[in-house]
C-alpha cells in the first residue's frame, strides 16, 4: 500500500503550499502597491531636499518603479522562479543574503523561546492537571491568566527596565557587543544578548501552553481508562507517566508546532523592543521604507517557515498516532 | 470465608444547581451485601439503581463530591480510603464494561503487564493470553484495532494476571451472544473455583441466574432482598420480595409478563419515611408507606419488606 498514500499527501501539501505563496505575493505586491510609502523618499531620506526632479527618477527608473505594478509584479514573479529574488534596496545587498544573515539571529531566538514555553508551559500545565482543585492548579491558573492578559511589548519593557537597566545583568539590545570585532564575539555574548528577547517572546507562550496542556489533561484523567487505571492501583506520577504523558504528549507537540506562526509575529515585537537584528526588525523597516524586493522575500520565507511547521504537525500526528497509522502501515502487526 | 461486607452502605453526590443552591441526591441509601472466598455474587438491578457506584465505591474510585455512609469491611477491617489505595489493584480488581477503559495509545499487552503482580510480568502474560485464547501478535495491537471478544479477553487477563482476590465484573455481558455470555461466566467461574470472591455487577438476571451462586437484587439505591440464585425457579415460589419476584417474572423466557414492570421504574432520591417501593407495590399497605421496611433473615437469606 505506502508508497501511493504518502506521494498523494506530498503531492497535495505540495500543490497548497504553491497556491499560498502565489496568493501572499500577490496579496502583499498589490497592497504595497497602494500603500502611500514613496520608497525613492524613504531611500533618501532627510537628503530630500538635496536631490533634484530628476536624480529621483533616475531612482526609480533603476529599481523598476517607473513601470505600472503589473507589469513590475510579473517582472518580480519571473525572476522568483529563476531563483533570483533581487537586492533589497536598504541595504544594498541580494535579498537571499540579508534574510540568510538574519535567519539565524531568529532562529535561535525564536528556537530558545519555543523551548521555553513549550518546556515550562507543558510542566506547568501538567502540575496543574494533576493537583486539580488544589492550591498549586490554582496559583498555576491564576499566573496564567495574568500573564495571558499582558501585553507581550509591556512585558519586554518591563524586563528591559529590571534586567538590563536597573540590575544591569544584561545588555539592552543589539544581536551582540557593540564596538567588538566579529573574531571576538563568543557564543556567551550571543546567548546573553539573546536572553531577554526570548525571555519576552516565550513568556506569553508559557500561559497559552500550559493553560491548554491543563485542559487536555484533565479530560484525559477524566476518562474511563484512567478510572480503570486507578482501579488496577496506578496512581500519581506512575499514572501520569503510563497514561496522561502518552495520551497528552501529540496535542501538545503539533500544537506547539502549529503555534510557529505566532512566534513569527511575536519576534517581530520582541525584536522590535530589543533591537534584535533578526528577520522581524527586517521586516519592519523593510515595510517602513519601502523596499518591496526584501518584504516580498520576507514573506515568502515566512510563509515557508509556518506552513513547515504545520505540516510537521500533521506529519507527525499521522506517523505517530496508532489510531491514524491503521493497520496496514504497522508493519510489526502482519 | 468472608471475603468483603458492605453494611447499610449509602453514596451521596452535592450538586449546586444554579446561584448557591445546594442539592444532594442518594443514588445508593442501604445497601447490604456479603460476599465469600469460592463464590460467585450478583448485584442486578436495573440502570440507574446505583450499581456501579457499589463498584467504584469499594474500590475508593468515586468522584471527589461523592460522599458515602454506612461501611465496607475488607476481610473483617474496615476499609478506609487509604487501605483502598493499597489494595486497589493488589487485592481487589476491577473488570470494566467495554474498550473505552483501555488506554487508547498503548499495546494491550503492556496494559496487561501493567496489571501483572509477578516478578516476570510478561511470563504472566502470555500465560494469560493462551488462558483467554488471545493470539500472540495481539500484544502488539492498540485497543482500536481490537475486536469487542478480544478488548473482553484482555480485560478478563488483566483481572486474571492481577492475583486479585476479589474481583468486580461491572456489566460484563452487555447486548452480547449467548455464547459469549456463557463463555465470560465460564471465566468468572473459574476464578471462583479457585478460591476468590466475584461480584458481578449486572442487569442480566438472566445470566446472574445461571452464573451466580448468590443474588443481591437492587432497587431503589437499596439491596431488596438476598438469595441463592437456585431460589429463582419456577414461578418464584421461593423469592420473598415482591420486586424480585416481578423482575423474575418478566423475563422473556418465563412468559409471565406480569403488569409490575412499573416497579423498574422506580429510582432513587424517593423521600419519605416509607418503603421507596410503596407507590407502584401492589402488596403495598398503611405501614409500607409509613415504616422503611427493616432487613429480616429468611431462610438462607434475607429481605427487606414488610409483606414477607
Ligand atoms: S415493604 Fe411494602 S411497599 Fe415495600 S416492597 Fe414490601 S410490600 Fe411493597
Amino acid at each position: 500500500m505506502g508508497a501511493p498514500g504518502w506521494l498523494k499527501y506530498a503531492c497535495g501539501k505540495l500543490i497548497r503550499l504553491a497556491s499560498l505563496l502565489a496568493a501572499v505575493s500577490i496579496i502583499t505586491f498589490a497592497l504595497i502597491s497602494w500603500s502611500p510609502i514613496d520608497p525613492v523618499q524613504a531611500y533618501i531620506g532627510a537628503d530630500m531636499m538635496k536631490v533634484g526632479a530628476e536624480q529621483r527618477e533616475e531612482i526609480a527608473a533603476y529599481w523598476g518603479l517607473d513601470q505600472p505594478p503589473v507589469e513590475r509584479f510579473l517582472r518580480w514573479a519571473g525572476a522568483i522562479m529563476q531563483g533570483d529574488f533581487g537586492n533589497s534596496m536598504i541595504y544594498r545587498e541580494p535579498v537571499v543574503e540579508v534574510i540568510g544573515q538574519r535567519f539565524w539571529y531568529s532562529l535561535t531566538l525564536m528556537a530558545a523561546a519555543w523551548l521555553l514555553s513549550g518546556l515550562f508551559g507543558f510542566a506547568a500545565g501538567s502540575a496543574a492537571a494533576m493537583n486539580r482543585g488544589g492550591r498549586l492548579d490554582r496559583s498555576i491558573q491564576w499566573v496564567c491568566h495574568t500573564l495571558a492578559s499582558t501585553p507581550s511589548f509591556w512585558l519586554g519593557l518591563l524586563l528591559l527596565m529590571v534586567f538590563a537597566v536597573w540590575l544591569g545583568w544584561l545588555p539592552a539590545g543589539l544581536g551582540v557587543p557593540a564596538g567588538v570585532a566579529a573574531e571576538h564575539i563568543t557564543i556567551a555574548d550571543r546567548i546573553r544578548h539573546m536572553l531577554l528577547p526570548a525571555a519576552a517572546l516565550s513568556i506569553t507562550g508559557i500561559s497559552a501552553v500550559a493553560l491548554h496542556t491543563r485542559q487536555k489533561l484533565i479530560n484525559v484523567l477524566d476518562s474511563d481508562y484512567i478510572l480503570y487505571a486507578r482501579a488496577k492501583g496506578e496512581r500519581g506520577w506512575q499514572l501520569y507517566r503510563n497514561h496522561g504523558l502518552r495520551n497528552i504528549a501529540l496535542p501538545a507537540m503539533s500544537l506547539q508546532l502549529a503555534s510557529i506562526s505566532e512566534l513569527f509575529g511575536g519576534a517581530v515585537l520582541a525584536e522590535q523592543v530589543f533591537t534584535y537584528p533578526g528577520l522581524g526588525q527586517a521586516t519592519v523597516q523593510a515595510g517602513l521604507r519601502g523596499d518591496v524586493p526584501l518584504l516580498m522575500g520576507l514573506v515568502l520565507f515566512s510563509t515557508l517557515f509556518v506552513f513547515a511547521g504545520n505540516t510537521a504537525a500533521d506529519v507527525l500526528y499521522r506517523l505517530v498516532d496508532p489510531r491514524m497509522r491503521g493497520y496496514e502501515h504497522d508493519s510489526r502487526i502482519v | 470465608m468472608n471475603i468483603l461486607q458492605a453494611e447499610n452502605l449509602s453514596i451521596s453526590f452535592t450538586r449546586y444547581t444554579g446561584w448557591l443552591r445546594r442539592e444532594v441526591i442518594m443514588p445508593v441509601r442501604q445497601l447490604d451485601l456479603t460476599l465469600e472466598a469460592g463464590e460467585i455474587t450478583a448485584v442486578v438491578g436495573a440502570s440507574g439503581s446505583g450499581k456501579s457506584l457499589l463498584a467504584h465505591a469499594i474500590l475508593g474510585i468515586l468522584p471527589v463530591n461523592a460522599k458515602v455512609g454506612g461501611s465496607i469491611r475488607y476481610r473483617g477491617e474496615i476499609l478506609t480510603p487509604a487501605k483502598q489505595a493499597r489494595l486497589r489493584g493488589e487485592d481487589i480488581i476491577l473488570v470494566p464494561q467495554s474498550v473505552t477503559y483501555l488506554d487508547p495509545l498503548m499495546r494491550s499487552g503492556t496494559q496487561v503487564r501493567l496489571a501483572a503482580r509477578s516478578s516476570d510480568p510478561l511470563k504472566l502474560q502470555r500465560e494469560a493470553f493462551r488462558r483467554y485464547r488471545l493470539e500472540r501478535e495481539v500484544e502488539l495491537m492498540y485497543p482500536h484495532q481490537l475486536s469487542g471478544g478480544m478488548a473482553r479477553r484482555i480485560m478478563a487477563a488483566s483481572a486474571f494476571v492481577s492475583g486479585a482476590r476479589l474481583i468486580i465484573a461491572d456489566e460484563p455481558t452487555p447486548g452480547m451472544q449467548a455464547e459469549d455470555v456463557a463463555e465470560t461466566m465460564r471465566w468468572f467461574r473459574e476464578l471462583a473455583d479457585q478460591g476468590h470472591a466475584v461480584l458481578l455487577i449486572t442487569h442480566d438476571l438472566e445470566s446472574a441466574v445461571t452464573g451466580a451462586d448468590k443474588i443481591a437484587v437492587m432497587n431503589a439505591g437499596m439491596t431488596v432482598e438476598w438469595l441463592p440464585a437456585s431460589h429463582f425457579s419456577g414461578r418464584g415460589e421461593m423469592i420473598r420480595h415482591p420486586y424480585s419476584r416481578a423482575l423474575w417474572n418478566s423475563l422473556p423466557a418465563n412468559n409471565f409478563s406480569l403488569p409490575q414492570a412499573s416497579f423498574r421504574k422506580v429510582s432513587g432520591g424517593q423521600e419519605g419515611p416509607g418503603c421507596p417501593l410503596a407507590a407502584c407495590c401492589e402488596l403495598a399497605t398503611a405501614r409500607c408507606r409509613e415504616e422503611l421496611p427493616g432487613m429480616r433473615e429468611v431462610m438462607k437469606g434475607w429481605v427487606r419488606c414488610h409483606a414477607s
